[in-house]
């Protein structure tokens, strides 16, 4: 199978890293995979309104995750839809695990995930830009979290399909990884895999994830240390 | 035994900064096994054994003793609540005041009313709740001028080494200025529109080094002469700058 600029089955497509693009937010970050891209700014912690929805005993993370009209070939309807909603669920329990929610009882912590342009692979873009963004907000974490997705097409193994290999694929599996502690916290799965080949594409994932996670870390020094 | 990260290194969360069981964890690290990890993106600093990282961005989060500039938001029977510019509203109880009031016969606004600037010590961090008192020598109301925020992490880098960066400001705008830790700052008399200006371009650039010229130089002013020496960037650390801010007095408008 032949990818698109001679890309291998394990190469992910180009990374952009950017942390601090929203002077306003608290904390923001900026992910692109190839022509996939998503912006996060994060906001808070702060008062948790509506009340009703406080944790006595924790902050409240907040995630809301949009495509602009203008990120796909065909116009993506402004506002939530069903597809939005889900992905705001599982971005909020992948970053859970890495937050210290507990420091912050009663609170709230919104996370808010734009996908500028899109071609496949959004929840992990978006994933990786609101690490960022957490991270830039001095918002306590116990790691980063990185993501990547893989799949198999033609019988082989790779990684971060875009838009077109997605629809070769038989499979599509995105993955999130805490890599200090080598822990998963998303893991899905979008057509049909063997267990042998989830294990090779997972281990696949982890090798990328690595690299993300170097990344990343770069992007928030280069922010953060004398410009 | 084993100092993976030299002080004053930048680090994100999740990043190792001592292994080794010879240390212990200080402010925004935690402990994993052997190591001490860092909970939040900042600069690690290691003082004798206790490894922690200073932040550079983040929320306030206030421990007691802090000095804070705080703005009534409400009335409540018992007490106030101010906004000290946190994630958690602060409380100040009549007990924490120092004048007698007899809640039968006098409204609380005739002491404080909505709006108000006080100058207050947090007295109690308990989770959500957070205590404020007026029972400091310290403590008072702040009467006219404006108030400006700045992030609270970069509170230390405006106040400068023994105070000489917030000295180079008020000489150079004729202000009073009051810096809270909680990044409120109060500033009254004087050239308000300048001392704001120099207190955002603080904001911005309190990363890069020679901040003092910058100042100096949109304040129309010479840099002070002990200027020499190149300093440690950066935020300077806490510990050293907390009497200063302690201190907190008025300084008298210069001719």
């Amino acid at each position: 199978m032949k990818r698109k600029n001679d890309r291998k089955a394990a190469d992910m497509r180009e990374i952009k890293v950017e942390a601090g693009i929203i002077p306003n937010a608290d904390g923001s970050g900026l992910f692109s995979f190839g022509r996939t891209t998503a912006i996060a700014a994060v906001y808070g912690p702060h008062a948790m309104h509506p009340k009703h929805r406080q944790k006595y005993d924790r902050a409240v993370l907040s995630t809301y995750y949009s495509m602009l009209p203008f990120s796909t070939t065909e116009r993506v309807r402004p506002g939530p839809s069903r597809r939005s909603t889900e992905l705001c669920k599982v971005i909020r329990e992948a970053l859970e695990p890495v937050v210290y929610l507990e420091e912050f009882p009663k609170a709230e912590i919104q996370i808010f995930i734009h996908i500028i342009q899109a071609d496949a692979g959004t929840r992990t873009a978006a994933i990786n830009a609101a690490s960022i963004a957490l991270a830039d907000a001095g918002i306590p974490m116990k790691d980063l979290v990185t993501g990547v997705a893989g799949g198999k097409i033609e019988g082989e193994y790779v990684m971060d399909l875009e838009g077109k290999e997605e629809d070769a694929s038989v499979c599509d599996l995105p993955m999130a990884y805490i890599p200090r502690t080598k822990e998963v916290s998303l893991l899905q799965m979008d057509g049909d895999l063997t267990k042998k080949d989830i294990q090779e594409i997972m281990k696949m994932c982890v090798s990328s994830c690595e690299i993300l996670y170097k990344k990343q870390k770069e992007a928030l020094e280069k922010r953060w240390v004398k410009r | 035994m084993s100092v993976i990260k030299n002080n004053r290194d930048f680090v994100v969360p999740g990043a190792e900064i001592v292994k080794s069981m010879d240390y212990v964890p200080g402010r925004n690290c935690f402990r994993d096994g052997e190591s001490i990890i860092a909970k939040r993106l900042g600069l690690a600093s290691i003082d004798g054994r206790v490894a922690s990282v200073i932040p550079l961005s983040g929320v306030y989060i206030p421990r007691i003793g802090d000095m804070v500039i705080g703005k009534i938001a409400e009335i409540q029977s018992s007490g106030w609540i101010l906004n000290i510019n946190s994630c958690f509203d602060a409380y100040l109880p009549l007990s924490n005041v120092n004048e007698f009031i007899d809640t039968k016969r006098t409204p609380l606004d005739k002491y404080y009313a909505i709006g108000d600037v006080l100058y207050v010590k947090v007295v109690v961090v308990n989770g959500d709740s957070i205590h404020v008192s007026m029972q400091d020598s310290r403590s008072r109301k702040l009467y006219g001028g404006r108030i400006t925020t700045i992030s609270s992490a970069k509170v230390p880098r405006l106040i400068g080494k023994n105070g000489s960066m917030i000295n180079l400001i008020k000489e150079g705008t004729n202000s009073r200025i009051r810096v809270g830790q909680n990044g409120f700052v109060f500033i009254e008399g004087g050239d308000i529109n300048l001392a704001i200006k120099a207190i955002d371009l603080i904001e911005d650039m309190s990363h890069t080094d020679g901040l003092t010229d910058k100042i100096s130089d949109i304040l129309k002013i010479k840099p002070p002469k002990q200027e020499a020496p190149k300093e440690v960037p950066k935020a300077a650390p806490e510990k050293k700058v907390e009497p200063k801010i302690g201190q907190g007095e008025l300084h008298e408008e210069k001719k």
